[in-house]
């Protein structure tokens, strides 16, 4: 990836941080500090890995998106509209009644939504029958999947992953936005899933560690995810919750708080002075 | 007298998926281990490339059925109704349900039937918990014939459905000549002074029930209720209307199931006695199954009492 690329991505992901707030503050709640974590590796796959097309969102060769942790729905739609499923100002009707935009993501509400979530552990599931489906079609149809690192407490994530492995469904990778907070603490402190690479290595995954704030280490992880037969994908990516917004780093109280107005005010200055650097 | 002959509501379901899966190529299997015993065996062994055993593993198979329906494939889904219902209760819900996917639930051993297994396996609470679900269809058919229909009406309907099939061989009531449509009840026997609405199993016991009353000078009809949901209610209020009480039966909690969609229509429609015949709120133990359905008050005689004590109720 070259420096103007890179650079681009950092300013697209800014303009989604940017969406995350907007939304969340808008909507008086939702989940804005795994929606910050995940803003980079969400914006790398919509921008150059996923093969979709927002103007015909159903396409039927498209590669497919399942948002497992589905809180993080605002992150979502702040991806999906800078890519021009919607438009951006909508992001401003999260949460709201009459929106498209639900708490969590519907697949009959919002264009470019290929699965309804929420329930943590099951949109992992539905990714494997996704890609399974793609399999039995033969379709060159990728299917992606972001995780809580607390969701994968959930017993169906290590059904899923058994049987994706079992499967040999190669066509398939899912992120784990390893945060290390949830809502009751630090994963240490509730029921620790560590060590999740080694989990995954031992369910009969390919697994790739990234610092998921690293462009080059996410082009770098999904390039080995396109090269691996045989194995599902697992991409265990280190992430700072809140990530972007200095008062919402690393602190469990943003996982599902909305800011206040001085805190927005805050929280928007801190990302105009990053996009404005970044575009300086 | 020609001979009854019996057939398990899960043999036909597997014969009926194997029918399908020659000319309907977007139709995929799923079993959870249990090919063997819910009949799903016969399309493995036909269409290998559309049968996927997601092992023990209820939940996931749910969600990967889900995500199939997705992709454009007529997904069924098959493993015992305690665990579809019951384990993967909130995956139907949330990944079958609410996104309203083309997934059909194909649950067996469904009730108390099920016999020496005993109550752990003995799901009478399956049709209540499907039934709060959002546009799902429930169908509990009666016998092989309206079986075999019930499979191929919802394969080619849109949307979940959640059927409901018996390990017992139970008697085949219908002829070939026997159509069954989703959503509508069907009047089997004409009566004027009760109704007998029953589904599954308990409509051979049904018919047999309007044989003893007839003999004890009362006139009951029987109305196969097939589709639990959405019901039938044009022809439970034309029940109540014409025969002033209805007792219902079936294989299933009192609660919830047959009995409490029949009471909701007819208190809001026609008041008239509603006597329900099912499960007593309780859970069932091991034993041959012919024999825990007369333990359990699952027969024609039982129904027979209930009728009476519906007409009764009349004055």
């Amino acid at each position: 990836m070259n420096a103007a690329e890179k650079k681009n991505l950092q300013i697209t992901a800014c303009k989604v941080r940017m969406g995350i707030i907007e939304g969340v503050f808008q909507a008086k709640s939702g989940h804005p500090g795994g929606s910050l974590s995940a803003a980079d590796i969400m914006t790398y796959l919509y921008f150059k890995v996923m093969r979709v097309d927002p103007q015909n969102p159903k396409w039927e060769d498209r590669d497919r998106f399942v948002l497992s942790k589905g809180h993080i729905a605002p992150c979502l739609y702040s991806v999906l509209a800078q890519r021009g499923f919607f438009p951006v100002e909508e992001l401003k009707t999260l949460r709201k009644v009459d929106s498209r935009l639900q708490g969590h993501p519907s697949m009959h509400y919002t264009p470019g939504v290929d699965m309804s979530s929420g329930s943590l552990g099951q949109g992992i599931s539905t990714a494997v029958g996704m890609a399974l489906g793609a399999k039995i079609a033969k379709k060159d149809v990728r299917v992606y999947t972001v995780l809580g690192d607390g969701e994968i407490g959930e017993g169906q994530v290590w059904e899923a992953a058994m049987y994706a492995a079992a499967k040999k469904l190669d066509n398939l990778v899912a992120v784990i936005d390893n945060n290390n907070l949830q809502i009751d603490g630090t994963l240490e402190e509730v029921n620790s899933p560590y060590p999740i690479p080694e989990k995954f290595a031992a369910f009969g995954w390919n697994v790739v560690e990234i610092d998921a704030h690293d462009f080059d280490q996410i082009e770098d992880a999904f390039a080995k995810a396109a090269a691996c037969k045989g194995k599902p994908t697992a991409i265990v990516a280190k992430s700072v919750k809140g990530k972007g917004v200095s008062f919402m780093e690393n602190e469990c109280k943003w996982h599902g708080s909305a800011p206040n107005a001085e805190q927005y005010e805050q929280a928007m200055r801190e990302l105009n002075a990053a996009l404005a650097e970044l575009e300086g | 007298m020609a001979d009854i002959v019996k057939i398990a509501t899960r043999d036909s379901y597997g014969k009926a998926l194997v029918e399908m899966g020659a000319t309907n190529d977007k139709l995929v299997v799923l079993d959870a281990d249990l090919a063997a015993a819910t009949k799903t065996a016969g399309f493995k062994k036909a269409y290998p490339d559309r049968f996927f055993d997601t092992g023990i593993a209820e939940s996931n198979m749910m969600c990967v059925a889900g995500g199939l329906a997705t992709m454009g494939f007529t997904v069924f889904a098959s493993t015992f109704a305690m665990f579809a219902a019951g384990r993967a209760f909130e995956q139907v819900r949330n990944t079958i349900g609410y996104p309203h996917l083309n997934v059909k639930i194909g649950a067996t051993h469904a009730g108390i039937s099920v016999g020496e297994d005993g109550a752990s396996h003995q799901c009478c609470e399956d049709i209540a918990l499907m039934r709060t679900i959002p546009g799902m269809t429930i169908i509990n058919p009666a016998d092989d014939v309206e079986a075999r229909q019930a499979v191929y009406a919802a394969a080619a309907m849109d949307g979940p459905v959640y059927m409901r099939f018996g390990r017992l061989a139970v008697p085949v009531i219908f002829d070939e000549s026997y159509k069954f449509e989703i959503g509508k009840g069907a009047q089997l026997v004409d009566g004027t002074d009760v109704t007998i609405i029953a589904t599954g199993l308990m409509v051979g016991e049904a018919l047999a029930a309007a044989e003893l009353l007839k003999a004890d000078g009362i006139s009951a009809a029987v109305v196969n209720m097939a589709t639990i949901k959405p019901i039938d209610r044009d022809i439970i209020v034309n029940a109540a209307n014409k025969t002033g009480a209805i007792v219902t039966a079936e294989e299933h909690n009192i609660i919830g199931g047959l009995g409490g969609a029949v009471a909701e229509v007819i208190c809001e429609t026609v008041p008239v006695p509603v006597v329900r015949l099912g499960v007593e709120d309780t859970f069932g133990r091991s034993g041959p199954a012919l024999e825990l359905l007369h333990v359990f008050g699952l027969d024609a005689a039982h129904i027979a009492e209930k009728a009476k004590a519906a007409v009764a109720m009349k004055k």
